[in-house]
């Protein structure tokens, strides 16, 4: 037996960071849908604010690549399940593939480029951090 | 032969049918509530992204989360991701340690029985977060 063939590491990955997002999403669950106003307190202030501080940075950047990757090895799982032609199987694990790195680079990128004040913008909408006009 | 021979191999098979029982049910609905959460992981990732392009743009695709409709959807969100949690669990511990894999099925009523404890604890406030004013 191979000790790091790719489907035993991903085998291992599922349930390391499995375990790691049952932390992540309750917490994000916990702030974004029961704290305050729940999903209708969510706006460009409220994710402009946390986004603001380095700590939820790293929180949301490390929930993208953990659910993103989690997420399409889990779809590659069905994908080789059940897709028996090997066209159709190839283009849909490229897919996943093309996918998920799009995903995490545009989220990546997001979360680390916002600009919470964007000049310009009506500073009702803006955090109460943000300079006035 | 009576009747008791016929009716002994009913007797061997039982607890060794896969088919219809716990580990069955708890394998469908980890499969299913996991491609459920990964198709809105993808729009989820998008949806954020817009936090990048435009303050209002983004409260604008914000606000189609608020309604009664999605309010229901977020609520069976949730649903899925907490199954999904608690089953993942099930499945490192029964992976992990031999007690727990002699008792998956008592595993898989603890799972759906936290499952329902966290949802009364959700839905309550989600419900009033979406329904009420």
């Amino acid at each position: 037996m191979k000790l790091f063939r790719f489907d035993r590491l991903a085998w291992i990955f599922m349930r390391v960071s499995g375990f790691i997002l049952i932390a992540l999403i309750f917490t994000h669950l916990t702030v974004n849908l029961m704290q305050d106003g729940g999903v209708k307190a969510i706006d460009f202030a409220f994710v402009a604010g946390k986004l603001a501080n380095p700590f939820w940075q790293w929180f949301d950047v490390t929930l993208l690549w953990l659910a993103l990757i989690h997420g399409s090895n889990g779809m590659r799982v069905v994908v080789n399940d059940y897709v028996e032609r090997t066209g159709v199987r190839r283009f849909l694990l490229a897919s996943l593939v093309i996918s998920t790195t799009t995903l995490i680079v545009l989220g990546t990128l997001v979360i680390f480029t916002l600009d919470p004040c964007p000049v310009g913008s009506p500073s009702d909408l803006l955090p109460s951090f943000c300079p006035a006009g | 032969m009576s009747a008791k021979t016929a009716s002994k191999p009913k007797t061997v098979f039982r607890g060794t049918l896969y088919r219809g029982h716990e580990g069955m049910w708890s394998w469908v609905l980890h499969r299913i509530t996991g491609i459920a959460i990964y198709f809105f992981l993808l729009v989820h990732v998008l949806d954020t992204a817009t936090v990048r392009l435009d303050p209002e743009l983004y409260n604008a695709v914000m606000a189609s989360y608020k309604t009664p409709i999605m309010g229901l959807g977020e609520a069976a969100l949730v649903a899925a991701i907490v199954f999904h949690a608690f089953n993942g669990l099930r499945i490192i511990l029964v992976d992990m340690t031999a007690w727990a894999s002699r008792h998956h099925r008592a595993l898989f009523y603890g799972v759906l029985a936290l499952w329902a404890l966290v949802m009364i604890a959700f839905l309550p406030r989600h419900l009033m977060h979406v329904f009420g004013g």
